[in-house]
């Protein structure tokens, strides 16, 4: 029976990436000027949840993509040897002839669950005896909080009112968030990968997931550590000045534009026509990038090596990728495409007009601004 | 019954004479018997799984651990019985699952547990319900403790369910035929996120105070439905009769608000919340247990689109 060969490994690139990881911390520390800030925000015991999180989800992310490595080497060999396809080898686990496929529930698994069960409850005691739950003078509807933040995990939220007006950021977008959540599965039409993971079989889906995860984790990460009174931007590290002024001129798109000589811009109905067309040309200019981005095969580092490689990975579309966007039918399409813009297209371009140019809306009318 | 027997049978023994004396003897080997039956019978109590009560309680024995008592353990349980018998051999290992969803469940008991055990010494009114926090930190015995406990356990849960949330994509467990479970995660998870904010007022501290303060003051700017949405004012929409009026029961932070969160918090939430889960853990077993590890599959294997 043929055995795949196990290519040797090289872990050169981790040394690499403790060396990047020190050189970048160590330039951040250094524009630390107010240690006693940082520690102050990431020690508020309801800040405590948010900071374990972040090395939890790069600890699960990693285990994910671990075994994902893992079973695409194995679909490769699969791949390249239709004998070794036709016998057990499907999976990454050990499994010999003459192993039970199955295992009974007890005990195999009910202990599992009690151990389990037992270090969750120990960690919650250890926890609860080191740190107190936060409780503040009793509440003051004449003195307002400075900043008054939510919880931890609605910072997305609260964040997300920077770049959106209130009835966007918190019940549009939300909702968005949320129906586009839920669309997910039957928008997929990847039948590969039910059931394991990986991440050569299924690049666009997980990739899209990830950034909007992400995506929402760095708006948490945002209200939380980097919004200050006022909620205006501190870098971490930076004093909370409350009685700091900021003069940013937050203009519109149509008066920057107007600017530039087309002065009728500034009116009605002009004003928000202008709008109109450039959400229109966000979504088309969206559509055009997913599209191309799910139409990709999967990126060598030889085709980052040389140009012509590069443009040829870019201009020609995957055959495994065709084929999926094949067994999609139109209206997973569609249905794809509006959420993908309105959620994770729509927003960074959003959040970065405003962080980096200072513009407010794109679209205003008389009725709502986007 | 004995046989009636004559006086004096001649033993050696001083017999008593007279009428009581038959029964005095009968009462004698009544005893003895009786002690023999009990002591016979003790011996059986020896072994409590062979008793009434406990083959009551527990319907199957526990001492033998063949396949067929093994499965009988999981069936025969209420607690145990959502589980199939027996899974998948390499589903039992922690690098597949994480084990999130599972750890999210015994989180929502831990809170269930606690949240009860606080409900004894809390009073919703805007009189006590801050006082009570007090006492809980500095009299109730091991009060601080449980107020700690409920508080990091709800955060805990959020984390746990994101993360479980992030494994199901990961390895595409949301697939055929488990579309529809995944749409019933992300109600709990809403629910999860909703059951926190609900008690984050609860304190009546100023940290609650305006972090709900905030939030709603987002539902102001419900399309139609608020005040200051679009389309709100033109629909005949007032700080007094909108959807933020409906959540807060006024058009300020106050009393009722915290009344209605508290309700929401330990009754109306857990209760929908309770359902949502009964349906997802159903639906786990009816669409063919957990998707995995499964045997990977390969692109020339996919079939033609079913039309």
């Amino acid at each position: 029976m043929a055995m795949a060969i196990p290519r040797p490994r090289s872990n050169r690139w981790l040394l690499w990436l403790v060396v990047a990881a020190v050189v970048v911390l160590g330039a951040l520390a250094l524009q630390v000027d107010d240690w006693g800030q940082l520690w102050k925000i990431s020690s508020a015991p309801d800040n405590i949840p948010i900071v374990a999180m972040i090395p939890l989800v790069i600890f699960f992310t990693w285990l994910g993509l671990r075994q994902s490595k893992a079973n695409d080497r194995l679909v490769r060999d699969l791949e390249g040897d239709p004998a070794l396809a036709k016998t057990h080898h499907r999976k990454t686990q050990p499994w010999r002839p003459g192993w039970a496929r199955e295992l009974h529930v007890w005990p195999y698994l009910v202990r599992i669950e009690f151990l389990s069960a037992i270090i969750v409850t120990v960690i919650l005691f250890v926890w609860s005896i080191l740190l107190n739950a936060p409780l503040e003078e009793p509440a003051n509807p004449n003195l307002t909080m400075n900043p008054s933040k939510a919880p931890w995990y609605f910072l997305g939220l609260q964040e997300m009112l920077v770049y959106f007006d209130p009835w966007i950021a918190g019940v549009v977008m939300p909702s968005l968030l949320l129906v586009g959540l839920m669309v997910f599965p039957y928008v997929d039409s990847n039948p590969l990968g039910n059931g394991y993971y990986t991440w050569r079989q299924r690049r666009f889906a997980v990739s899209m997931f990830l950034w909007g995860f992400f995506m929402w984790i760095i708006l948490i990460i945002i209200g939380t550590f980097i919004r200050g009174p006022g909620w205006m931007w501190f870098w971490p590290g930076q004093t909370w000045d409350h009685n700091r002024v900021v003069f940013d001129r937050n203009r519109d798109l149509h008066e920057i534009v107007a600017g530039w000589g087309l002065p009728f811009l500034n009116l009605y109905p002009w004003k928000a026509i202008f709008g109109a067309l450039v959400v229109g040309a966000v979504f088309v200019t969206g559509a055009l990038f997913f599209h191309w981005l799910m139409l990709r095969r999967r990126l060598e580092w030889a085709d980052v090596k040389s140009f012509g490689r590069l443009k040829g990975w870019a201009t020609k579309n995957g055959e495994f990728e065709e084929k999926l966007l094949a067994r999609t039918s139109i209206l997973q399409y569609v249905t794809f495409q509006f959420f993908a813009i309105a959620v994770l297209w729509l927003f960074p371009v959003k959040l970065l007009l405003r962080l980096l140019f200072t513009i407010k809306y794109i679209w205003v009318t008389p009725w709502f601004n986007v | 019954m004995e046989p009636e027997r004559p006086e004096g049978d001649g033993d050696g023994q001083l017999v008593p004479q007279g009428r009581g004396a038959g029964l005095v003897a009968r009462a004698r080997a009544q005893g003895v018997a009786l002690k023999e039956r009990a002591e016979a019978e003790a011996k059986t109590y020896k072994d409590p799984q062979q008793t009434q009560l406990w083959k009551s309680i527990f319907r199957v024995s526990h001492d033998r651990s063949d396949p067929r008592n093994r499965s009988l353990a999981i069936l025969s349980n209420v607690f145990l019985h959502l589980h199939p018998a027996k899974v998948n051999r390499d589903a039992t290992r922690y690098n597949f699952t994480w084990g999130m969803g599972g750890i999210t469940f015994y989180l929502f008991i831990v809170l269930t547990f606690t949240g009860i055990l606080l409900m004894f010494y809390y009073h919703p009114t805007k009189v006590q319900a801050f006082r009570d926090i007090l006492y809980l930190e500095h009299d109730v015995p091991f009060g601080k403790l449980l107020r700690n406990m409920h508080r990091w356990a709800a955060h805990l849960m959020i984390i746990t369910t994101w993360l479980h949330m992030f494994r199901v994509v990961l390895t595409g467990s949301y697939k055929r035929p488990r579309e529809f479970n995944w749409c019933v995660g992300v109600v709990l998870l809403v629910l999860t996120l909703l059951l926190s904010f609900t008690g984050y007022l609860l304190p009546d501290d100023q940290l609650g105070f305006w972090a709900v303060t905030v939030g709603t003051n987002m539902a102001r700017s419900t399309p139609m439905l608020g005040s200051e949405g679009p389309f709100g004012p033109q629909l005949g929409m007032t700080p007094f009769n909108d959807v933020r009026f409906g959540l807060l029961g006024g058009s300020i932070v106050d009393s009722n608000a915290l009344l209605r969160s508290y309700i929401w918090h330990c009754i109306g939430i857990p209760v929908v919340a309770s359902l949502f889960m009964a349906v997802h853990f159903w639906r786990i077993r009816k669409d063919g247990g957990i998707s995995g590890p499964a045997p990977v599959m390969l692109e020339s294997e996919m079939k033609a689109v079913r039309k």
